[in-house]
């Protein structure tokens, strides 16, 4: 599942990201439902996120967002594109 | 593979009929923030707080005195935002528009996530107070928060507290009580910008409920707004990292979390089990020979101090009569067994306080070691891929464990997740596969009598049965799986008192709830065998119980008596005299067979009558083949 119209080698998806790596959510792709969720736990645009683990077998994927854990399921994760360095 | 709009499957939910529902003061805020446990304080009233989300899925109700009047308060299930995600939040929105006041709680040390939805409702017009809880975290974690900006940035009053300690409380009640209802404190009842020279409005214009595409642009404005408060207020100093930080990156690592994860599990049944026993017997020890033996334990009780003045009244009564059946029951070799006889004072006593009590009070325990501590959560995460491959959610597992305890209040934590398939799934599950506390000390204390072998036997089938019910209906009801997307609290350490209080609103309701109805059952049973009434039945259910199943017809009264309380009923196979075999697939179908009647109302009431009835349709076919398999194979 591919991001749709990405651009530069700096822009990774959110699965992507190594363990302790940290970017800046630069778009959430999805319907508004999704959107609105991934906003109330701070994932949005513009957002500071470091990546804290990814769990085997395509378990979710933690991240630190404000300071506080959120785990997303793999296939949102996969929604997320973040710029990082 | 898995796709997923998370939530949006709810939205199609059906349309429940609104109740009204006065009250006061609403709490209202994020899962998690702390509500339950300033509506404790607030009222006095004792409410079930833990730490992770989604702990209250229905709302609490008290009172609460303040200058000489009573006000109703009333503690509304998180929501995240006004637009509600999951049932739970749906009540929430409900609530607020009967409201006369709300207290908005919110997380002092997550302020940028807690604001948008404190704008959101200020926009609803309604007296309200901020409560700016877990002020002593902040303080903790470096975080500075300049309350008295923030006040006149909102336009309403905003007071920092510490609910688990009850700081700052106080000063919340007087700034609640000096709200006037119907008014707002900043002048701008008509919703308008107010004119106040030191006030800006919040978040002017545009209320809830508008159309979605003004919506979704006030929802931009509101992420801005909160953006330039939180700037505006809010100072971080740099955080030095503490263990309980260390502990939560290892307890979330691929490798060492699974790891911690298992030895965890491992840790708390080993202390359910250490506990349990040791209340029972005075026994120190796990498995094999104990390594420490005290003259304690509720045996001791029984045997020493109630077993003496029970012969005199069996002498008195003369075995045989219907009076020493009803209260003493049948003598075992001439003399009292208390798991066997079967009386009101006999069995009927030791059965609640003898075995179960002792191993509900330790289950409770390590559970609600488990809930405060914020270890669960991180449960769900890892066993969300494992829970994902047979159609579940990793979030499942918490009304899964609750339900380990009783199955009541599990099925009702079933509304923490989202889809009504999960939902269905979950609770089903439950009531067929998840022996509850009072059954699991039965199993223990009748099956445990022939060694753990057998006792494992029941437990490993009983989780197939979970496992392959879950995977048939994973593969037969094709919908939508949402996917996890859950906060992580931090870790906080349990406090005496959140414990002792949850520890006292369980047992004290297994005392008024289950007892009544066990010393019921033990009547009906004493009464339906004086009348010799079973035997008819026995005999209707003949070619299951015995030809499927391979158990004596008299097995079916215990199945029966199940239908009111499990315990008893596993009770009742003791004077049975049956196989090794036997009493393993006793166990099982008795644990599956027919949910209580208090897990049978819930159930209903939480899937519908035609979810409960597919349900229990599930159960008579699971259960039909599970007893015929075990009879096959052992």
């Amino acid at each position: 599942m591919l991001w749709r119209g990405r651009t530069t080698n700096m822009e990774k998806l959110l699965t992507e990201l190594n363990p302790g790596e940290q970017g800046t959510v630069v778009a959430v792709q999805g319907g508004r439902g999704i959107q609105a969720r991934l906003r109330t736990l701070g994932l949005a645009e513009g957002q500071t996120i470091r990546k804290v683990s990814a769990l085997a077998w395509g378990g979710p994927v933690v991240v630190e967002v404000n300071r506080t854990q959120v785990a997303i399921g793999r296939g949102m994760a996969r929604k997320i594109l973040v710029r990082c360095g | 593979m898995r796709t997923s709009v998370a939530g949006e499957s709810t939205r199609s939910a059906e349309q429940r009929p609104r109740k009204h529902l006065e009250n006061d003061i609403l709490l209202v805020g994020q899962p998690n923030v702390g509500k339950s446990v300033l509506f404790s304080h607030l009222t006095g009233v004792r409410t079930i707080a833990s730490n992770y989300p989604g702990t209250t899925v229905s709302f609490a109700m008290g009172r609460m005195r303040g200058k000489g009047s009573t006000l109703i308060v009333m503690d509304a299930p998180g929501t995240y935002s006004l637009e509600p995600l999951d049932e739970a939040a749906r009540v929430t929105v409900d609530l607020i528009d009967d409201a006369k006041r709300i207290i908005n709680v919110v997380d002092s040390t997550h302020l940028e996530r807690h604001l948008p939805m404190t704008l959101e409702l200020i926009a609803q017009n309604k007296p309200m107070v901020v409560a700016l809880n877990m002020s002593d975290e902040a303080r903790h974690k470096g975080i500075g928060i300049d309350v008295e900006k923030l006040s006149v940035e909102l336009g309403v009053p905003v007071v920092a507290i510490a609910a688990r300690s009850g700081e700052g409380v106080k000063h919340l009640i007087d700034a609640c009580l000096d709200l006037r209802p119907g008014h707002r404190p900043s002048g701008n009842e008509s919703g308008h910008p107010g004119h106040h020279p030191h006030i800006q409005h919040p978040f002017p214009a545009g209320r809830s409920g508008a159309a979605p595409e003004h919506a979704h642009l006030d929802r931009d404005r509101i992420w801005r707004r909160v953006g330039e408060l939180v700037e505006r207020v809010q100072t971080l100093e740099h955080h030095h990292h503490t263990f309980a930080d260390r502990l939560e990156e290892l307890s979330i690592h691929p490798l060492w979390g699974s790891l911690f994860a298992l030895v965890v599990i491992a840790l708390s049944f080993s202390l359910v089990r250490l506990i349990g026993e040791f209340l029972i017997t005075g026994a120190v020890g796990i498995v094999g020979k104990p390594w420490l033996e005290l003259p304690f334990g509720t045996e001791l009780l029984f045997e020493k101090i109630l077993q003496p003045p029970l012969i005199r009244l069996s002498g008195l009564l003369g075995p045989g009569s219907f009076p020493h059946r009803l209260l003493i029951g049948t003598l075992v070799e001439g003399r009292i067994d208390f798991m066997q006889s079967f009386g009101i004072l006999t069995s009927g006593l030791f059965i609640p306080i003898g075995v179960v009590l002792p191993y509900l009070l330790s289950f409770y325990f390590v559970l609600s070691l488990l809930e405060d501590s914020g270890y669960l959560p991180r449960l769900a995460v890892f066993l969300d891929n494992f829970m994902h491959r047979i159609g579940l959610h990793g979030y499942a597992i918490i009304p899964t464990l609750l339900g380990l305890g009783c199955n009541v209040p599990g099925i009702m934590a079933t509304r923490i997740l989202e889809s009504r398939r999960q939902r269905f799934v979950t609770a089903s599950l439950i009531s067929i596969a998840v022996p509850c506390a009072a059954l699991q000390a039965m199993i223990i204390g009748l099956v445990g009598r022939r060694g753990i072998g057998p006792v494992l036997v029941v437990y490993g089938t009983l989780f197939v049965v979970w496992l392959l019910i879950s995977l048939v209906l994973r593969f037969t009801t094709r919908e939508f799986q949402p996917e996890l997307l859950v906060e992580i609290p931090p870790y906080r350490l349990p406090t005496a008192r959140a414990l002792a209080t949850k520890m006292w609103l369980r047992i004290s309701g297994f005392v008024r709830e289950a007892l009544p109805i066990i010393l019921t059952a033990i009547v009906a049973v004493n009464v339906l065998y004086q009348l010799n009434l079973f035997t008819y039945v026995a005999r209707f259910a003949e070619p299951v119980v015995t030809r499927v199943w391979g158990m004596p017809s008299e097995a079916v009264v215990p199945l029966l008596v199940g239908i009111l309380r499990k315990d008893v009923a596993l009770g009742l196979f003791a004077p049975l005299e049956l196989t090794g075999k036997q009493l393993i697939i006793g166990s099982v179908v008795l644990a599956m067979f027919f949910p209580c009647i208090a897990t049978f109302v819930v159930l209903f009431r939480e899937l519908g009558f035609k979810g409960g009835l597919k349900s229990i349709g599930i159960m008579l076919l699971a259960v039909f083949l599970t007893g015929g398999a075990l009879n096959l194979i052992l």
